[in-house]
């Protein structure tokens, strides 16, 4: 069979449906694994917690109970400082759909002192033009009746004036 | 850590997808649009009703279409006691392979039969149209028992 | 054609609800128990391919997160299905006959609890034609049971034995989440929960993982005894609209079973997965397998169903029953879509 479809008499005049609308909408409640709980708890109450490793010593950060360099289970918790290092950080100029903020606006990878995986966030309270890699940054929390266990609790990171950290010690985690 | 420390949370999925027709599901889109059911001939000669782009069997490109009536014959079917939202009726109702009265194929829907005893395999059933039409295969809001009074 | 064969097979313990862990958690002591079974560690595998559906995780690329729990670094061969494990390890078998890897690690798992697996399953429909009406998995079920119970292939009787046998052989798997079962005739006083299916007529939801080692040739007889080798396995498909098909047979399922060789000599045992009891009497039909045949003996997917995991499971338990020497020659079959659309035959033999 080939040649175009001939549409009967009664639908030659009317317009043609080009396309469906087929919207999903899919409801799910999570849980969030001993892990992401203990973790998200700890944010809660304005402590930074990371898993360590027993293979390769590294401590996991945000921690999801396995080190995924060694595919084990990882439990010991590591209490990290609420401080550190922006390892890298990027500029945004485009506003996307859903989000309140004004442009630009600085979203950074933090590595809090004694992690080896980031957190990602926003640096404030500095000209976005000024913030470099290596810039020493502490977190600045809600007040203390807006803790919850998400990292919202985190508004921003912003810098400490302490000197920045030499690239030498922060390069394996860019 | 005990059970009521794990977190959890609601996240609702939402996507607001369209998607484009070919020739053939565009005809049987507007022509439901127009209070019209039609089928698309196969390369074997069976008229398949809902209709497709291409044959099932021999993939090649279809395009002959048929009117077909708004009455059909219930196939199978099963009773839903308990609608879930977005399906057709929210009261219960029967699914059923309807083949439309000119079809050798069945096509899926609700038929708003009452109860379940008023569902038989081999039974007639008709086409209600929804109120409000726009090319899609809820223009069909459902199927009636032919003969039956109001459900 | 390069001989591959089952080496390891490890699953979790199914339950309704996976509370206190995530997938990644979930799925690591499977993925441990097989590997440390085999004698293998990631960096001995040469090609790993999971089969998962992001759809119940309610996020794109969600299986990502899973390869925290192998230890994907330095970098391995990966792959993903977004199917039922068991064409994860149809993959796998095919990268083991290309001759580029000797060692495969598969795996699947499934956490319906969060979503509402009914509507979840609707997604995969026509989207013109069904998905707009979202008709759940249980309806489109029975709509085939009343064909098949219409057209003399089975009864509403033969369908609760069905469910008692299955739960009932249960009781002797550890992994199963429903054991145990009322008589037949206790069963089918209960309502219709979808006319015509009552509620032992359909499989439980459920959280659940397994994982399995395939090796090739010597390097499997290296790393298990017994190994469990693959000596057919096809998969075939169906049209996808529901009223083009035939509901009370299993064309697919007859085809894919011809070309894995299941007739080719007597089968001991047979582990279907077959979600709905109706569905179990097609499949053995398809399959030809007569009396005789032990079917599901590990209880099946009507004792724990979780979804992207229960048909690689249903190969893990027929090669377990060749490697435990209770058996020498069994057929493993998966399905997926609605209605056993879509399946997957594998026949498996124990060493000559």
């Amino acid at each position: 069979m080939s040649g175009p479809v001939v549409l009967p008499e009664a639908l030659r005049d009317v317009e043609a449906v080009r396309s469906i609308r087929a919207p999903a909408r899919l409801e799910y409640r999570f849980t969030a694994g001993e892990a992401t709980s203990r973790f998200l708890r700890g944010i809660a109450s304005k402590r930074i917690l990371g898993e360590r490793c027993p293979v390769c010593g590294k401590v996991m950060l945000p921690p999801r109970g396995s080190c995924p360099t060694d595919g084990v289970p990882t439990s010991e918790q590591v209490e990290l400082a609420d401080r550190g290092i922006v390892t890298t950080f990027c500029v945004v100029n485009v506003k996307f759909s859903g989000s309140a903020m004004e442009l630009p606006y600085v979203c950074a990878s933090v590595l809090p002192d004694g992690a080896d995986m980031g957190l990602f966030g926003l640096v404030q309270e500095i000209p976005f033009d000024q913030i470099r890699m290596g810039m020493r940054v502490e977190a600045v929390w809600v007040d203390d009746d807006e803790l919850r266990p998400n990292l919202a609790s985190i508004k921003w990171w912003r810098p400490t004036g302490e000197p920045d950290a030499p690239y030498e010690s922060y390069r394996e985690h860019v | 850590m005990t059970d009521a420390e794990i977190l959890s949370a609601p996240l609702v999925l939402e996507y607001p997808f369209s998607r484009t027709v070919g020739p053939v599901q565009s005809a049987f889109l507007t022509g439901l649009r127009e209070g019209l059911v039609l089928g698309v001939r196969a390369e074997d000669g069976r008229v398949l009703c809902p209709p497709v782009e291409y044959d099932p069997v021999t993939s090649g490109e279809l395009t002959e279409l048929v009117e077909l009536g708004d009455a059909g014959t219930v196939t199978t079917w099963s009773w839903e006691p308990d609608p879930r939202p977005n399906q057709p009726l929210d009261h219960p109702f029967a699914w059923a392979l309807v083949r439309m009265d000119g079809a050798d194929t069945a096509l899926l829907h609700a038929v708003d039969a009452g109860s379940p005893e008023a569902m038989a395999t081999g039974m007639q059933v008709r086409v209600r149209w929804a109120g409000e039409r726009v090319g899609a295969i809820t223009d069909i809001a459902c199927f009636e028992p032919v003969g039956a009074g109001p459900a | 054609m390069r001989d591959v064969a089952v080496v390891a097979f490890a699953q979790s313990h199914h339950v309704r609800r996976e509370q206190r862990r995530n997938e990644v958690e979930m799925l690591m002591p499977v993925l441990h128990q097989v590997k440390t079974d085999a004698g293998l560690d990631q960096s001995q595998i040469d090609f790993t391919c999971s089969g998962s559906t992001d759809y119940l995780a309610g996020a794109a690329f969600s299986f990502v997160m899973t390869l925290d729990g192998v230890g994907a670094s330095p970098p391995i061969s990966e792959s993903h299905v977004e199917m039922d494990g068991a064409w994860a390890l149809y993959e796998a078998w095919v990268k083991i006959q290309s001759g580029a890897a000797d060692t495969a690690l598969v795996y699947s798992y499934g956490k319906a609890s969060p979503g509402s697996l009914r509507d979840v399953l609707s997604r995969q429909l026509d989207p013109y034609y069904l998905a707009p009406l979202w008709p759940d998995s249980l309806a489109l079920a029975a709509i085939q049971a009343r064909a098949c119970i219409e057209a003399g292939v089975t009864s509403v009787a033969e369908m609760a034995e069905i469910a008692a046998r299955c739960r009932r052989s249960a009781t002797a798997n550890p992994f199963a989440q429903l054991q145990g079962s009322d008589d037949p005739d206790v069963l089918l006083k209960e309502p219709e929960i979808a006319s015509p299916l009552r509620r032992h007529d359909c499989p439980p939801v459920g959280d659940g993982a397994a994982a399995m080692i395939l090796a090739a040739g010597d390097r499997a007889r290296e790393l298990a005894d017994r190994p469990a080798w693959i000596r057919g396995i096809d998969h075939r498909i169906e049209a996808h609209a529901l009223g083009v098909r035939d509901l009370t047979s299993s064309p697919s399922t007859r085809l894919a079973g011809e070309r894995a060789g299941v007739g080719d000599a007597p089968v001991d045992v047979a582990e279907l997965h077959a979600p709905f009891t109706h569905q179990e009497v097609l499949l053995r039909d398809a399959l030809g397998l007569r009396d005789g045949v032990a079917l599901n003996p590990s209880g099946g997917p009507l004792a724990a169903n979780p979804i992207m995991a229960a048909g690689l499971i249903r190969i893990g338990e027929a090669a377990g029953r060749i490697r435990r020497g209770e058996a020498q020659r069994a057929v493993a079959h998966a399905t997926s879509g609605p209605c056993l659309q879509q399946n997957l035959v594998c026949v498996l033999e124990g060493s000559a």
